[in-house]
């Protein structure tokens, strides 16, 4: 899974003459909620840290370099501030996913036998790669973080509201359990942005196609 | 609200606001940087962002005001689950816990209220008490569940005649805490004016002679050690709220 981001096969803009070299990759909707949404995970995740520090769940706390906010009130002030920012963003994202057919092309079907093929031809060196379609460890990752992100908003809500939504803190099995579920959505996310972050540091060319939308064909690559 | 409520709040808030700009500056470098990367924006004047995030505590508390259902209850449980030992928790140490004679004491009632006799212990006992055991939910995080009865707060406001139409009852307490709490959850019927702990009447560190027990708010808008009672349309803020803790604060 070495390439980061290719997303939707060839738009109608740039469905020209075969020779043409460069297609899209990511519609606008996706790049301007993609960074929107960079920006608000990474002042949730920093902001949650501070938020942590104040009565660690583990043994152990976020040096205060990591986290946002300066104290627990500034910690917690950005928290909710950017809440709305991710989740007013999220839903943009998740409609235009489901309305454009941008989740149902892209990330389905998904199967754990072609996963489990995938990773092996990725660990020899064998993944074949095509600008514009996810392989199947990518279309795993990206669903994971999507699902994760839900159950951190979720939790979230359930450690802000316990008491007006009383479901969630059930389902969740209650408020101390809201708080462990809602540290490891985080962690998990923080994963994906780890690895999602080392793969566009190897193919350095996805970055410029998360702004542009652009990618160019390289010889021998075929858009599908 | 009205546009001229919104002024009035704005205004109530601006000393406040002043005072807390030193303590919601971002002062981690690698917070401004992170930020300055990903917005562009210049933030040499960490006013800018200070601004932004009071607007959204306040907008937050808009919001917080229209989720609050007052018929919705805070979970109870048995008393097998109440924590034991139950953690003191203030902004001072536990050895400066104030020493109250419960004979002495009296808490005034002020504001727009029609009865400002102040209230003993005697009196606030004779009143219909209720109990309940509900979990206290720390701004840090923790929580733990406990205990409490009293007086519910809309009976004892009833009788001192308050305006429940105003917006605002505060809270004044011995050891210089200061709070307050929309109308609307003080009038929940699990809103108390709590005399006991554990069936006992409250030890000096949990707020004797008489604090305010509201499972429907976050520990800190629980104040202990209650001096005085007010009704008011100004918001009164509260010894955190005015650092920056969200004020509405309601869980």
């Amino acid at each position: 899974m070495t390439e980061a981001e290719p997303q939707a096969g060839p738009q109608p803009e740039t469905a020209g003459p075969p020779r043409r070299r460069w297609i899209l990759i990511h519609p606008l909707v996706v790049r301007i909620t993609h960074w929107i949404n960079a920006f608000a995970i990474v002042c949730m995740v920093m902001s949650g840290w501070q938020i942590y520090d104040a009565s660690p769940i583990f043994n152990f706390v976020f040096p205060p370099w990591m986290t946002l906010g300066d104290w627990l009130g500034g910690g917690i002030a950005w928290h909710l501030a950017a809440l709305w920012l991710l989740v007013v963003n999220g839903l943009v994202y998740i409609s235009y996913g489901f309305a454009s057919g941008h989740f149902s092309r892209d990330f389905f079907p998904l199967s754990a036998r072609q996963v489990l093929l995938d990773i092996r031809s990725a660990l020899t060196f064998n993944l074949k790669h095509t600008p514009g379609v996810y392989n199947a460890v990518q279309k795993l990752l990206y669903v994971a973080v999507l699902l994760l992100g839900v159950l951190a908003v979720i939790s979230g809500l359930t450690l802000w509201k316990p008491v007006q939504l009383p479901w969630f803190a059930w389902l969740l099995g209650g408020y101390p359990t809201a708080r462990v579920i809602h540290f490891f959505a985080m962690s998990g996310i923080v994963g994906f942005v780890i690895i999602h972050v080392a793969l566009v540091i190897i193919v350095p060319r996805t970055l410029p196609t998360m702004i542009t939308g652009r990618a160019r064909l390289r010889p021998g690559e075929e858009i599908v | 609200m009205t546009r001229k409520e919104r002024l009035a709040l704005t205004e109530a808030f601006r000393p406040q606001l002043r005072k807390v700009e030193r303590r919601l500056m971002l002062k981690s470098s690698l917070s401004l940087g992170a930020l300055t990367l990903l917005t562009g924006c210049d933030l040499a004047d960490g006013d800018v962002t200070d601004r932004v995030l009071w607007a959204m505590l306040r907008f937050n508390d808009r919001v917080q005001a229209l989720l609050f259902n007052p018929v919705v209850l805070a979970k109870t449980f048995p008393p097998s689950r109440i924590t034991k030992p139950f953690r003191f928790n203030a902004f001072y140490d536990e050895d400066s816990v104030p020493d109250v004679d419960g004979g002495a004491w009296k808490m005034a009632v002020s504001g727009l209220v029609t009865d400002k006799t102040p209230w003993d212990l005697k009196r606030l006992r004779a009143l219909p008490q209720e109990g309940q055991i509900t979990r206290h939910i720390c701004v840090e995080g923790w929580s733990q569940i406990g205990q409490w009865s009293g007086v519910p707060l809309h009976i004892f406001l009833e009788r001192v005649g308050a305006d429940t139409r105003a917006r605002y009852v505060g809270f004044k307490c011995i050891d210089k805490y200061y709070s307050s709490i929309d109308m609307a959850s003080a009038l929940h019927p699990q809103t108390i004016l709590a005399l006991d702990f554990e069936q006992q009447p409250l030890p000096a560190e949990f707020g004797f002679p008489a604090r305010l027990r509201i499972p429907t708010k976050l520990g800190f808008k629980n104040p202990k050690h209650i001096a005085e009672i007010y009704v008011t349309n100004t918001n009164p803020g509260g010894y955190w709220e005015d650092q920056g803790y969200n004020w509405f604060s309601g869980s």
